[in-house]
């Protein structure tokens, strides 16, 4: 049965009329043409829908859109801001994070919630942290430098030069 | 997904009244993240959801009057892992919780979601059946039934929470003093997985240094988190020597009952609940201090 949701998309509301089973996923893309977001396993494991809920990092795929209602979501397509790139999406263009693409948003997205939450977390943390988001490219070390790139503030102020 | 109507709960008064308008057709969701998942693969079709997040009052974590940590039932798992109280009075919670899948699945995953979910093979039950935990389950006009976690799990996915209750908080005991403590998954697979085998263990010495008192929890070894009782009792009492801690990791054995899946036979889980047994209460020796 369709109900109006009312969410905060990237600092904009947003009212979306859908049936309780939409997928907070499936609502970014479909309901608001947010592609950025993508759909990897669709059970939770890979990571590639990361967003953020209130701040905290959640798997859009198995999130109800109607049980987030009212929240504050960050997307991949918000974290820029004024055309400039978030240091974390700086660092994974300098620093090769990323090869074909497809987890590249939900690894941004999980890196970024890491450095919100730890400033300066250890390789290890990182490891740990960053368990949970796949990468069939395997370029696990390329991701691991750039959140390593990202959390220095040196990185984050050369944000747009390239190495 | 078969479509359904969702409600989100003010408070729990209504979280109630929308279980006693919707019955047996109704779902309580809190993070959602085995409910989705049943969900989606239709094993579970509730005509009703019920939205738990916004409720008020379910989200802290306190030491009782006891010395016992109270965790209300929407903590996240992440929360848990990471507050002070429990690292510090229960760190083998912290712990167990700390095994759970990723940490974005902890994010979401609640306290009281996990133990109403009843699935065998969570990180969490073995610990907190050996810690003696209990639960606390609330229904309508403030009626409480507190059951310990041992009782909890009935059978596969089946709790003993009834028709119109609530889990609303977890009480923990610490170890007793001098206790050494262990949880330990064996995870041949990837490290966001279930466990293939799981065991918790409490070792508590006596003054002569031999085993005062014992728990051990096996979990992903059968329909129900196990404790091994007939080991405890042959260790109870006892010097703690490869040869008694040997014997009585073997009747584990006879304990547990595993389903076999792609983490392993029947067969393979059985010997490996009894290697692990040894490895746990070994572990949890050292922790005490006794080795």
């Amino acid at each position: 049965m369709p109900q109006l949701m009312n969410l905060k998309v990237n600092g904009e509301d947003r009212e979306v009329e859908a049936p309780a089973r939409r997928l907070l996923v499936d609502l970014l893309r479909y309901d608001l043409g947010l592609t950025g977001t993508k759909e990897g396993c669709s059970v939770g494991v890979c990571g590639a829908c990361t967003v953020l809920v209130d701040g905290e990092m959640v798997a859009s795929c198995i999130t109800l859109a109607a049980a987030v209602e009212g929240s504050e979501i960050t997307t991949i397509e918000g974290l820029a801001q004024d055309g400039r790139l978030h240091p974390v999406q700086q660092a994974f263009i300098d620093y090769g994070g990323f090869q074909c693409g497809i987890c590249t948003p939900g690894q941004v997205m999980a890196a970024k919630a890491l450095l919100d939450d730890y400033a300066q977390p250890t390789e290890e943390e990182i490891r740990d942290w960053m368990m949970g988001n796949l990468c069939r490219c395997t370029g696990y070390y390329k991701i691991l430098e750039s959140v390593v790139a990202a959390m220095s503030p040196a990185a984050s102020q050369e944000g747009g030069q390239a190495r | 997904m078969i479509d359904f109507e969702f409600h989100q709960a003010n408070d729990l008064d209504h979280a109630f009244a929308l279980l006693a308008d919707y019955g047996d057709d109704a779902r309580l969701m809190s993070g959602g993240t085995a409910l989705v998942l049943q969900m989606k693969q239709r094993f579970s079709q509730p005509g009703h959801v019920i939205g738990l997040r916004r409720i008020a009052g379910l989200g802290s974590i306190e030491e009782t009057s006891e010395g016992s940590v109270r965790i209300g039932a929407l903590c996240t798992q992440r929360q848990v892992e990471n507050h002070p109280l429990v690292s510090e009075r229960i760190p083998l919670v912290a712990g167990a919780y700390r095994h759970v899948a990723t940490p974005r699945i902890r994010n979401m995953a609640t306290v009281g979601g996990g133990l109403a979910h009843g699935d065998p093979n969570q990180d969490p039950p073995p610990s907190l059946i050996a810690l003696g935990a209990s639960v606390v389950l609330s229904s309508a006009s403030g009626g409480e039934r507190v059951v310990p976690a041992e009782e909890l799990f009935v059978d596969y996915f089946e709790t003993d929470v009834r028709p119109g209750e609530i889990v609303t908080g977890l009480v923990v005991p610490p170890a007793p003093d001098g206790a050494g403590t262990a949880y330990l998954k064996f995870l041949p697979r990837t490290a966001d997985d279930y466990a293939t085998v799981s065991v918790a263990a409490v070792v508590t010495p006596d003054e002569a240094g031999n085993c005062g008192d014992i728990r051990v929890v096996l979990g992903s070894v059968g329909l129900t988190p196990i404790r091994a009782t007939a080991a405890e009792d042959s260790l109870r009492g006892q010097p703690l020597t490869d040869e008694t801690i040997g014997a009585a990791a073997a009747m584990v054995q006879d304990a547990v009952d595993p389903l076999e899946d792609h983490r392993g036979s029947t067969e393979y889980k059985r010997e490996m609940a009894e290697v692990f047994t040894r490895r746990a209460v070994r572990q949890a020796m050292t922790n005490a201090g006794m080795m």
